[in-house]
């Protein structure tokens, strides 16, 4: 059905767009301890995301509330299978949002450290988690024909689980560094870009053995095979990791930047592709596995909440874009008076 | 069973947690909106420095409240997988709606609000700050329409083994989603002027900020007094509307056992579960149930004994929250307009300002009552007459349940005593010097 297909690569879309807007506030957060040398290098990292990081969390909370509305069954059996993994990462979200905010009410360096501590705990687990769990989505899940789940809290620790984690984590830190340079002028630019740079080989290699090791503990490339035309998902992939590369050398920190999004965007639609039309298959039967098909809402919902993001979802990137123009400047670690932070 | 228990538990800890934070994030925005836009047309710095100064802990009280919310999301897939699968096709939408259409609003504008003082125009940084009230209310909304349906479940049908959406518009705009709405929201109004009211109380008694503070009160004030009569008036539809959808939760609230007509209130009372009767009946007004719950005196009014056993809702809980509610509800309107008379010489009233400031924690209280009261009385049922609560948990190890439970009291617990302890500070340290 038209409909269920729609909404499948809209669940997609969502998805890209939350690890390509947030991805980079997660990247930043776990390089803080890496990157900023001084209280001033850290107000900057900061002021590099205050304003925006609340408003790209939300593409979690409307990827969620999407898989809800389009496909309940996959969000009942999704989240119910992987528990323990997303209170993890939850939790964690939740240590990063009130690190920003309390950090900056007390005067006191230990009181400082303790929640910059609090950032990187909050922005390195959900970077690694979301990788380890995508991965293992590709790879189908052990759960059975009534959506229990038959696996432990070890299973998705497997390999290729642990190479997603690691993928992702590498995407987001490269991701951050970018932004980093993005924002900010003098050493702590410098700083950032030698860290992409760094940064860089570890990333590549890391996604050629993803894509390599997808070959052998995955189906994602069936679909490729029917056809071939789809892997220009990968080459785009491909282009923006070695996009990267080239802005780097050009100093046009921007463009890299916007060469890893389209990296990190890619490399999702790469793996949403290679599921169709299962969005969470069952390793233990494939007659199990939920699929745009036989987990979606009925028509009339699936109409009107296509209506509704079709309505709503440009009004959203259009203020969006406002925002980030609005903060576009670069950003210093001065304490200014009447800003936040 | 087990998992029933902890999840309902872990449930209860996270809305319960969630809604320290949600009323004044409702109401606040409202009244920082109309501070800026009074310094924007009078020029008044000193309306400014309100904003700023009621703006501090708005942001505080804000990322609690988002942090908090985001787990709520995820928790109907994590733990009622049942339920969600069962509901999803209706239940799912709105929660994605009030995603799109009022979060991404209010949490992109907040940063705009936060960090944009020197970089929009006076008139259009009060502008933003209305429109993330707006989005907030229409936060409000949505989920509530959600959990409207829950207690009234319309315009459905089931298909596939689940309640399929047949008829948006009688979801929307059914009469209890409209009924809590407004009884959601006043009750956030009134959550957030007794806050303002309590905290200027504070420095009244101290005779510090005297123009400052008063004037904080005094925009507080109106906005209190109006809602809390409007509360307590719908808060009677509220009760009628249920004598027709929800009579046993009507029941249990009233602790009314024996279905007859001309059934009077008692203004005391206390339910034995164990016997089906009441221990005590003092002050009785006659009549009253039957003409608030049916318009007349001489309406039949449902009593507990006439309904199941297995399909009663704990009725000591039910009516223990419902009084205490009402009773808060009576009680801040009543000082509301004994602060109408006082309101050009408050500094001249310390002993009404010291009740205002210990009034603090009272709309608190009376919210999670009427929380208590509606999912409590609810009970068994998750969605009123579809779907038991005890049919609706996920299928996860009670390990896991447990201890994430334990992790979110012990997170929360830290979390709010920090949050509520630098919102407290910075009430305490004033505003900056002008
Ligand atoms: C009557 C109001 C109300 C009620 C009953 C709830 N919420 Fe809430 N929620 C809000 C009113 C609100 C708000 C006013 O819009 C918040 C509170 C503080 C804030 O910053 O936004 C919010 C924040 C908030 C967020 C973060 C949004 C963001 O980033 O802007 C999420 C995901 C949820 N909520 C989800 C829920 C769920 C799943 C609930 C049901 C159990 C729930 N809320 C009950
Ligand atoms: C924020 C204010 C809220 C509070 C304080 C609150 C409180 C509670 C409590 C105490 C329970 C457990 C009842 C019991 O097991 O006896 C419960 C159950 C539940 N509530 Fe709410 N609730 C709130 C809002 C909502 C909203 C807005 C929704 C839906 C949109 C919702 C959905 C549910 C569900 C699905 C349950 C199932 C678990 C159960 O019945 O035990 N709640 N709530
Ligand atoms: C005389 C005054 C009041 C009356 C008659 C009243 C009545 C009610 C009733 C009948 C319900 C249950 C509705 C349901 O089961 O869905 C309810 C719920 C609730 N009440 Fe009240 N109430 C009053 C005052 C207040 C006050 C002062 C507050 C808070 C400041 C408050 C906060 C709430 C909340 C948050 C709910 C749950 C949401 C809802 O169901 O609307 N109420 N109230």
């Amino acid at each position: 059905m038209v409909l269920q297909t729609i909404w499948f690569f809209l669940w997609g879309l969502l998805w890209a767009v939350y690890f390509m807007t947030d991805g980079f506030d997660l990247g930043l957060g776990s390089l803080l301890p890496f990157v900023a040398r001084d209280e001033k290098d850290r107000r900057a990292v900061y002021r590099a995301m205050g304003p925006i990081w609340d408003g790209n969390e939300v593409w979690l909370i409307a990827a969620g509330g999407v898989t809800f509305a389009a496909f309940p069954t996959v969000y009942a059996v999704m989240f119910s299978s992987l528990y323990s993994p997303l209170m993890l990462i939850l939790f964690a979200l939740i240590l990063r949002g009130v690190s920003f905010e309390f950090r900056s009410q007390v005067e006191s360096a230990a009181w400082r450290r303790m929640w910059d501590a609090g950032t990187f705990v909050g922005s390195f687990l959900p970077a690694v988690l979301f990788g380890v769990a995508f991965a293992n989505i590709f790879q189908g899940i052990p759960f059975d024909g009534n959506g229990v789940y038959r696996g432990s809290l070890l299973t998705l620790l497997n390999p290729y689980g642990l190479l997603g984690g690691l993928l992702f984590l590498l995407l987001f830190l490269e991701h951050g560094a970018l932004w980093l340079a993005v924002k900010t002028d003098g050493p702590l630019h410098d700083r950032a870009v030698s860290t992409a740079k760094t940064l860089w080989p570890a990333v590549l290699v890391a996604a050629v053995l993803f894509l390599g090791a997808s070959a052998a503990a995955t189906d994602l490339y069936a679909n490729y095979l029917g056809q071939p035309l789809l892997s220009l998902v990968i080459l785009a992939a491909v282009a923006g990791l070695l996009g990267i590369r080239f802005f780097l050398r050009s100093g046009a920190a921007w463009k890299a930047w916007i060469a890893s999004s389209l990296a990190i965007g890619s490399a999702t639609f790469y793996g949403v592709i290679g599921l169709f039309p299962a969005v969470f298959p069952s390793s233990l039967d494939p007659a199990y596995s939920l699929t745009a098909h036989n987990a979606s809402s009925s028509p009339l919902t699936l109409k009107i909440m296509l209506g509704v993001t079709l309505a709503f979802v440009p009004v959203v990137l259009a203020y969006q874009t406002w925002a980030y123009m609005l903060f576009r400047d670069t950003v210093h670690g001065e304490e200014e008076p009447d800003v936040h932070y | 069973m087990e998992v029933l228990w902890l999840s309902r538990l872990q449930f209860a800890v996270a809305t319960f947690f969630h809604f320290l934070f949600v009323p004044l994030t409702l109401g606040l925005s409202v009244l920082i909106a109309i501070m800026e836009t009074a310094h924007v047309k009078t020029g008044d710095e000193e309306y400014l420095r309100m904003a700023k100064f009621w703006g501090k802990i708005f942001l505080i009280n804000f990322v609690i409240g988002v942090v908090t919310g985001i787990t709520l999301e995820f928790q109907f897939g994590t733990n009622w997988s049942r339920y969600s699968a069962f509901v999803g096709d209706i239940f799912g939408s709105l929660l994605a709606i009030e995603a799109t259409a009022a979060f991404f609003l209010e949490s992109t504008l907040i940063g705009v609000w936060a960090f944009g003082w020197n970089r929009l125009s006076k008139k259009a940084h009060a502008t933003v700050m209305w429109l993330i009230a707006g989005a907030s209310t229409l936060s409000a909304v949505w989920i509530l329409i959600a959990n409207a349906w829950m207690q009234h479940p319309v315009g459905y049908t089931i298909r596939n083994g689940r309640a399929e959406l047949t008829d948006f518009a009688a979801v929307v705009f059914q009469k209890f989603a409209v009924l809590e709405f407004i009884h959601t929201v006043s009750a956030a109004f009134i959550l957030s002027a007794f806050f303002v009211m309590g905290v200027s109380a504070y420095h009244l008694l101290r005779r510090q900020h005297v123009s400052f503070f008063t004037r904080s009160f005094r925009i507080a004030l109106v906005f209190g007094l109006v809602f809390s009569a409007v509360e307590v008036l719908e808060g009677h539809l509220h009760g009628a509307d249920l004598a027709e959808k929800q009579p046993a939760k009507l029941a249990a609230m009233e602790a009314h056992w024996e279905t007859s007509t001309n059934v009077p209130k008692y203004l005391l009372a206390l339910p034995d579960e164990e016997n089906e009767r009441n221990t005590l009946e003092l002050f009785p007004l006659p009549g009253m149930l039957s003409l608030l719950a049916g318009h007349s005196v001489d309406a039949e009014v449902t009593g507990l004994r006439d309904i199941p056993g297995d399909e009663r809702p704990p009725v000591l809980i039910s009516f223990l929250s419902f009084n205490l509610m009402v009773g808060l509800g009576f009680y801040f309107l009543l000082i509301t307009v004994v602060g109408w008379f006082k309101r050009n010489r408050l500094t001249e009233s310390p002993f009404f300002l010291r009740i205002m400031l210990y009034s603090i924690p009272l709309p608190y209280l009376a919210s999670e009552l009427g929380w208590t009261l509606a999912e409590v009385g609810r009970q068994p049922w998750i969605v009123y007459g579809l779907m038991k609560t005890s049919e609706a948990f996920s299928p996860v190890a009670a390990s896991q349940v447990a201890f994430t439970l334990v992790a979110f009291v012990a997170i929360y617990g830290l979390l709010g005593a920090v949050g509520f302890y630098f919102m407290a500070r910075i009430a305490r340290r004033g505003p900056l010097p002008a």
